[in-house]
């Protein structure tokens, strides 16, 4: 039950994009079309998981034990930037195919404030590394719900008609308002 | 005049957030109130100008290669200055700042001024561009702080001027989007009639 609360408050209640601010970069900038949006959420899933799992690792294993806690900004950034470079090594050689789906969202990444915010968050709340995993996941689906949703309105919105200097970022900035708008129906539920 | 030009491209031909687009999480995660908005735009300031100042400093140092991840070294280690000066002077705000403090790490702005700028130039002219970008960063920040705590809680700075509530959904997350959306419309049309 719990792990499923987790869930449900990552994905609707807490969504990282629309109430939690983080990630807002991809969710602007790689929004415009469906099918990229889906290539760049595949991408954040792959590295959020494993990125999780890894600084957990690190942070009871390594910074705790240490007493150096204060470092823990410093590492958990070096062990991101790390992972995507290892991971895009790794996809070349073993998936190529995948490699090519998520190729260019990859080095992306590393500046993703949502990968690193995640892994904080979930050393903050005192997850165990099974709650942080769903944790990792739970706020991946939100993510990608978030950003295929607003892609699927933006693809519609390039026919309308619309002043001059609201073309482009501004207008999506709008409806990414009315979006958090509908999620924060969500709010009381968890 | 030319170090005066990149002083001042920070806060209206290049400002970050409403010309650039950079930085936008934290712009929009803190700015509930101006006082926020200040402190946050203080605190980056600080390590993007700290940060140009030390690689454009050992640039020559560097390998090419391993560049990006040297540069994230240098500003996590003034991030987590700021963090630690901040939980110990200044507790309320770096509660209020909370998970932000930590992701000036990965705020694309204070990265890119370094691979930009101050890879290529001298320490004085980078010195100028961070705190010219930094300030132009805290600008925007204050601005939409400001419009968010007037509309949404009829204060500014924390001096309540108007009885009541406001409007609450501006102090929330969809206010900040709808906020930042009319202010970029704002500067494109200012900056339109200019050209």
């Amino acid at each position: 039950m719990e792990y499923i609360l987790i869930i449900v408050s990552a994905v609707f209640v807490n969504n990282i994009v629309l109430i939690k601010f983080l990630g807002i970069c991809p969710f602007i900038g790689v929004s415009n079309k469906v099918d990229t949006s889906v290539g760049m959420t595949g991408a954040v899933t792959f590295v959020m998981v494993i990125a999780t799992i890894v600084t957990y690792l690190l942070e009871v294993y390594v910074l705790v034990p240490l007493g150096i806690t204060f470092m823990r900004t410093i590492t958990f950034i070096l062990v991101i930037a790390s992972l995507v470079q290892m991971v895009e090594i790794m996809l070349k050689k073993v998936s190529p195919s995948l490699y090519q789906a998520l190729g260019i969202f990859l080095p992306l990444i590393t500046t993703n404030c949502a990968v690193l915010g995640v892994a904080v968050l979930a050393v903050q709340n005192n997850y165990n590394l099974l709650e942080s995993v769903i944790f990792a996941v739970g706020n991946s689906i939100g993510f990608g719900i978030a950003l295929i949703v607003f892609a699927g309105i933006r693809e519609q919105m390039e026919l309308v008609n619309i002043p001059d200097a609201m073309k482009g970022v501004p207008i999506a900035f709008v409806v990414a308002g009315l979006l958090a708008l509908a999620f924060l129906g969500f709010s009381g539920i968890v | 005049m030319s170090q005066w030009n990149n002083f001042s491209r920070g806060f209206f031909k290049e400002n970050a957030v409403f010309v650039l687009l950079l930085g936008l999480c934290p712009t929009l995660g803190v700015t509930t109130s101006a006082f926020n908005g200040l402190g946050m735009g203080l605190a980056t300031t600080f390590v993007l100008l700290m940060s140009n100042i030390v690689v454009s400093t050992i640039k020559r140092y560097i390998p090419d290669k391993v560049r990006i991840p040297s540069f994230i070294v240098i500003i996590a280690s003034f991030v987590t200055i700021v963090e630690l000066v901040m939980q110990a002077y200044l507790p309320d705000l770096f509660t209020a700042l909370g998970l932000f403090i930590p992701l000036i790490v990965v705020n694309c702005l204070v990265l890119g001024r370094a691979e930009a700028f101050a890879s290529k130039n001298n320490i004085i002219t980078s010195a100028i561009d961070g705190l010219g970008m930094g300030l132009g960063f805290t600008m925007a920040l204050v601005m939409l702080g400001a419009v968010r705590e007037i509309l949404g809680s009829g204060s500014l700075f924390g001096l309540k001027f108007i009885q009541g509530d406001g409007m609450i959904v501006f102090v929330l997350a969809p206010g900040a989007f709808i906020a930042l959306g009319y202010l970029i419309v704002l500067i494109n049309m200012i900056n339109k009639r200019e050209a």
